[in-house]
């Protein structure tokens, strides 16, 4: 790992060329994924809000926030599980530690969601109005108590996140150049994933079905907290859009980190030698 | 102080193919039981017991056949594969040049390909800045440094790669065949600014078929055979024993001159 942060100018440098050369024949440059992303959200964001009858003005900068952060957990852990084997050149020619594709990886997804945060901050100076007191959304009985300072928890929840793309890339990406069944698995995996998280609904949702029903069905709010990636995802978002800041969210994501980063540390010291020979 | 050493070293390749790389292979072998020798994956041994040690001020030819293992050997002396069995230590910055495409990027700047390159080659973005000019003006390429690298030809490919690799300022230089595929004119710039990179560099090992390049640059040599060091020593005995001639008998004079070497220690007739 340090020998891997001495070369930061490589992969810095590399990341940037992979955002500059993706659109350097293109007109409108890197704000094409500031556009995709835009259409994207605010399609979304509109369709949802009318099938759960949901208030557009707080619904769709919801699913605008939540959507900035999926892009970026998306880019993590499917570009992640082949790290290794679309750098095999690299690998196979310069005696650099792995651990640079890794970050050179991580680094570009950080500079995507920069561009896509872009989207947010359209969004929110358009909604500001309805989000800067506390509101309600939809029939959720919990009370958001609107954007204030605690939107700068923004900045370490997203670098909590970032942390742990670094261990699940490396991860996933070790796992994968040894199994090559491992990258369309997670593949087909991570849309049902998307779909079980609560970014275009919100986990609200779950709780209002059951405070109707009393003690008995309380396993619905389950659906949403044993998923990892609501987790991750709302240690970022709620800061985001002043929603009340959950603690156990940042208890769990932390936990998580710690575990991820010891698999991932024993993954690279016992096979780290290895991936040079698989790929 | 640079220096590599190496100690009863092995290099074995296992050879997955579609099926021993599988998940599933791996769970249903687990149940059912051994078969064999079938779960086991089948391994090429690409070296085999080697024992090295290079310190500062060596320059090393090596010498073999096609698949005996050069290549795989440099791997080994630069670090991207770490020995099976044995171990090896490496003290010193390593500046691999196997080939010379890798990390060129076909749509950005012949500038930006300079500093891309020497990045990976280990250098800083402030060393880069400043060798930039040396470089442009190696490569002869002039107003096409700033067009996209696809515009190129292959030949130009090959000068401005050639110019990034003779610029950086290694503590140990790897080299592989497959330098010298440029005109002749350029050869003999290319040449000057080798030679030049070899002396600033601590140790060099090199790989090549070419009597003239191992003479000038290598004074021992190793010939590597099926995965095995065949034999170490002096560059004149070993490259004598693997051709089955003395390849020092059929330079010119003009190369004899070059290397350094009085005509009368060629051994051809004296005076």
């Amino acid at each position: 790992m340090k020998i891997a942060w001495e070369h930061r100018e490589l992969w810095g440098h590399l990341g940037w060329q992979d955002i500059k050369q993706r659109y350097r024949r293109s007109v409108i440059g890197p704000l094409w994924i500031t556009i995709s992303m835009g259409t994207t959200a605010l399609a979304l964001g509109f369709l949802y809000s009318q099938l759960f009858n949901e208030d557009t003005a707080t619904f769709l900068p919801y699913v605008t926030a939540g959507f900035v952060i999926w892009a970026f957990i998306l880019g993590c852990v499917t570009e992640g599980t082949d790290v290794f084997i679309s750098n095999e050149g690299l690998i196979k020619h310069l005696p650099a530690p792995i651990t640079v594709h890794v970050l050179r990886l991580v680094w570009r997804q950080i500079l995507f969601f920069a561009h896509n945060l872009i989207v947010y901050v359209v969004v929110l100076a358009i909604f500001f109005t309805s989000l800067n007191h506390p509101y309600k959304m939809g029939n959720d009985p919990l009370e958001k108590p609107g954007l204030g300072w605690s939107i700068l928890l923004t900045i370490p929840g997203f670098a909590l996140l970032a942390l742990n793309a670094i261990w699940v890339s490396l991860l996933f990406g070790i796992i994968s150049t040894r199994f090559r069944d491992i990258p369309p698995v997670v593949n087909s995996f991570i849309n049902l994933v998307f779909f079980m998280t609560p970014i275009v609904w919100h986990a609200g949702v779950l709780n209002r079905v059951t405070a109707g029903q009393g003690d008995g069905g309380n396993w619905r709010v389950l659906i949403a907290e044993l998923n990892p990636v609501y987790h991750y995802v709302e240690v970022v978002r709620a800061p985001m859009l002043g929603h009340p800041i959950l603690w156990h969210h940042w208890a769990v994501v932390g936990g998580l980190t710690i575990f991820g980063w010891f698999l991932a540390l024993v993954a690279l010291r016992n096979w780290r030698a290895r991936v040079s020979y698989w790929v | 102080m640079v220096s590599i050493d190496v100690w009863n070293a092995s290099v074995d390749f296992p050879i997955f193919d579609a099926k021993s790389r599988s998940l599933k292979k791996l769970a249903l072998g687990k149940v059912g039981g051994k078969i064999g020798s079938e779960g086991r994956v089948p391994i090429i041994e690409a070296l085999h017991d080697i024992t090295l040690s290079l310190s500062h001020g060596d320059r090393v030819g090596l010498v073999g056949h096609n698949g005996a293992g050069k290549s795989t050997l440099l791997r080994l002396l630069a670090g991207i594969y770490e020995p099976t069995r044995g171990s090896s230590r490496i003290i010193g910055k390593v500046a691999p040049v196997f080939d010379l495409g890798v990390g060129m990027d076909p749509e950005i700047s012949g500038y930006e390909n300079i500093m891309i390159r020497g990045l990976f080659l280990g250098m800083t973005r402030k060393e880069m800045e400043k060798r930039v000019d040396d470089i442009a003006e190696f490569t002869e390429l002039g107003d096409y440094l700033q067009m996209p690298l696809r515009t190129y030809s292959t030949g130009m490919r090959v000068r401005l790669a050639l110019g990034v690799v003779t610029s950086i300022d290694p503590e140990i230089l790897l080299l592989d065949e497959g330098i010298g595929a440029v005109d002749a004119a350029f050869l003999a710039k290319a040449r000057d600014r080798l030679k030049d990179l070899v002396g600033r560099s601590g140790l060099l090992v090199f790989a090549n078929h070419s009597d003239e390049f191992l003479a000038e640059f290598c004074d021992t040599a190793i010939w590597m055979d099926e995965g095995r060091v065949k034999m170490h020593g002096g560059l004149r005995e070993v490259t004598t024993a693997y051709k089955g001639y003395d390849p020092f008998l059929k330079f010119s004079e003009e190369t004899l001159a070059r290397i350094g070497q009085p005509p009368v220690l060629s051994g051809n007739g004296g005076e």
